[in-house]
């Protein structure tokens, strides 16, 4: 039920949206896991990177997208809460470490197990428009308890100037999304989170960069 | 305006779809024979124009109201493809959101039939609301780019695209037996029939480029033969098409082609000074967006005000 309600809303808005309204501009499609267990990492600038990233995949492919998101952002309301659990089908993490709160990736661990893919922003957070931040080690334990699993990595832009952090509407930009080629756990937790950082950043430089004023 | 086209313009349609035959067939011919990059661009390149005219031709036979919507929406890409691809600022979002509402006015006044505040309400629309709306941003470094930026984007892709739907709307204004249809025809396939007319010669037989460090692809020979085509056809045309016969109609050719080589000039300078090879991706073979109307953002008002000095 909640998953073909999650069809019909990115059918009738989310598409349309995102594909519509804003435009896309894919790059490196060929990258993109047809099916899981992977991961996908992006950077994060605007609520919209989500939704961008969840478009990528096919209709047939939507329920087995997963993105992974801060719980103590949308437990603010139920209704957020809602929409982002169930309708969008959001992973919820514990961002600060309780050491008594149980395995904070036994979620993530169960989705990869049925062969989904999850989506994860290790910035940890959207921070300022068109910057990046230094990625969090979290996605190293995943990586590290899945060596077998692909992490694609993925740039996103342009997000940041339709719907930067603090605003309510989206203004028409056309975004783009460059895909990588996928690594895997390469046995030391620093040197993963460097070659992630790495990835995504060559992804960046791979075009020439849109002048700035 | 009736459902039903004139006579002339289903001519003309038909001969589109023949020239769109013939040029699938060449290619798949002589393919072969080509360089395999060229062979793939080339076939790209007519796959899109397949889609491109079925969307077209569509909206004509559809009729007014959607030919106006099919050249907003083109408006619309074109704009929000400019405005993806120039520098500006977070603060700038308010001002780009500002600049899409002038689409709205733009195609909203022809809908309703108010032709006359056409050349006067976006005009002073963007001297107004987007001053206003970059104020509000309260940032004082590079206002002036910003400024200019925004605004020559819709003076270009809102305002001077607008008036093909001007023309189309107006069609009965300047007495064409076809309509605003035929009007409209007359431009689009004149203007195109141009650009691909000067690639292709270029390719083929282009040796002195006009202006190296703009467009190193753009070159005399190419221009001549592109101006020639765009005479000759309007010249045929235009009895088919609009009330424009003899020298009147190939003059218009003669403008179309040359505000067309204009468009595209200030294009590759725009592309070249923001270091990039296409505008965008939406037109595969072609480029974005910009790539396909930098032939028609000028030829439009162009044609226009000859037929006002012609009237």
């Amino acid at each position: 039920m909640i998953d073909a309600l999650r069809v019909l809303a990115f059918v009738v808005i989310v598409r349309p949206l995102v594909c519509g309204v804003l435009g896309l501009n894919r790059q490196g499609r060929e990258w993109l896991p047809e099916r899981g267990p992977a991961v996908v990492v992006a950077n994060h600038n605007s609520h919209l990177d989500t939704l961008v990233v969840m478009c990528l995949f096919r209709l047939a492919r939507l329920c087995d997208v997963r993105p992974v998101g801060a719980r103590d952002y949308f437990t603010k309301s139920r209704w957020l809460e809602w929409l982002a659990t169930r309708l969008l089908g959001v992973i919820p993490l514990e961002r600060s470490c309780r050491p008594s709160g149980g395995d904070p990736l036994a979620a993530c661990d169960r989705a990869l197990a049925d062969g989904q893919v999850l989506i994860v922003f290790p910035e940890g957070t959207r921070g300022e428009p068109e910057k990046i931040a230094p990625f969090r080690p979290g996605v190293a334990h995943l990586a590290r308890r899945h060596p077998e699993v692909p992490f694609v990595p993925v740039w996103l832009e342009g997000c940041g100037k339709a719907m930067p952090r603090g605003s309510r509407i989206p203004i028409p930009f056309v975004c783009d999304v460059r895909i990588g080629e996928p690594t895997r756990w390469t046995g030391d937790r620093d040197a993963f989170i460097a070659e992630l950082e790495r990835r995504v950043l060559a992804l960046r430089r791979h075009r020439s960069l849109r002048p700035r004023l | 305006m009736n459902a039903v086209l004139a006579p002339g313009v289903q001519i003309v349609l038909a001969g589109i779809f023949g020239t769109l035959v013939l040029a699938t067939a060449s290619v798949r011919v002589v393919r072969f024979r080509l360089a395999p990059s060229l062979a793939t661009d080339l076939a790209l390149r007519i796959r899109t124009w397949w889609i491109m005219c079925a969307v077209f031709v569509s909206a004509l036979l559809i009729g007014r109201n959607a030919s106006l919507v099919f050249l907003a929406v083109a408006s619309f890409l074109a704009l929000r493809e400019y405005l993806s691809i120039v520098p500006l600022r977070p603060t700038d979002r308010t001002a780009v959101g500002v600049a899409y509402v002038a689409i709205l006015a733009q195609y909203g006044l022809i809908e309703f039939g108010r032709h006359d505040l056409v050349p006067i309400v976006v005009p002073v629309f963007a001297l107004f609301a987007l001053p206003i709306a970059l104020l509000r941003g309260g940032e004082t470094e590079a206002f002036l780019q910003r400024l200019a930026t925004i605004s020559w984007g819709v003076l270009a892709f809102v305002y001077g695209f607008g008036y093909l739907a001007v023309l189309l709307a107006t069609g009965d204004l300047f007495d064409a037996g076809a309509g605003g249809a035929g009007w409209m025809l007359y431009l689009v396939v004149s203007a195109q029939a141009s650009d691909v007319v000067q690639y292709a010669a270029g390719k083929a037989v282009g040796r002195r480029p006009i202006a190296p460090r703009i467009s190193p692809k753009k070159t005399w020979e190419g221009l001549i033969a592109g101006l020639v085509a765009a005479t000759a056809l309007a010249w045929l045309l235009g009895p088919w098409l609009t009330p424009l016969v003899g020298w009147r109609a190939a003059l218009g050719g003669l403008v179309i082609g040359l505000a067309g080589f204009l468009g595209g000039l200030t294009m590759s300078a725009i592309k070249r000074d923001l270091g990039l090879k296409d505008s965008g991706t939406l037109l595969p073979g072609h480029g974005g967006m910009l790539d396909r109307i930098d032939s028609l953002y000028l030829s439009a008002p162009a044609l226009y005000l000859l037929l006002c000095v012609l009237a």
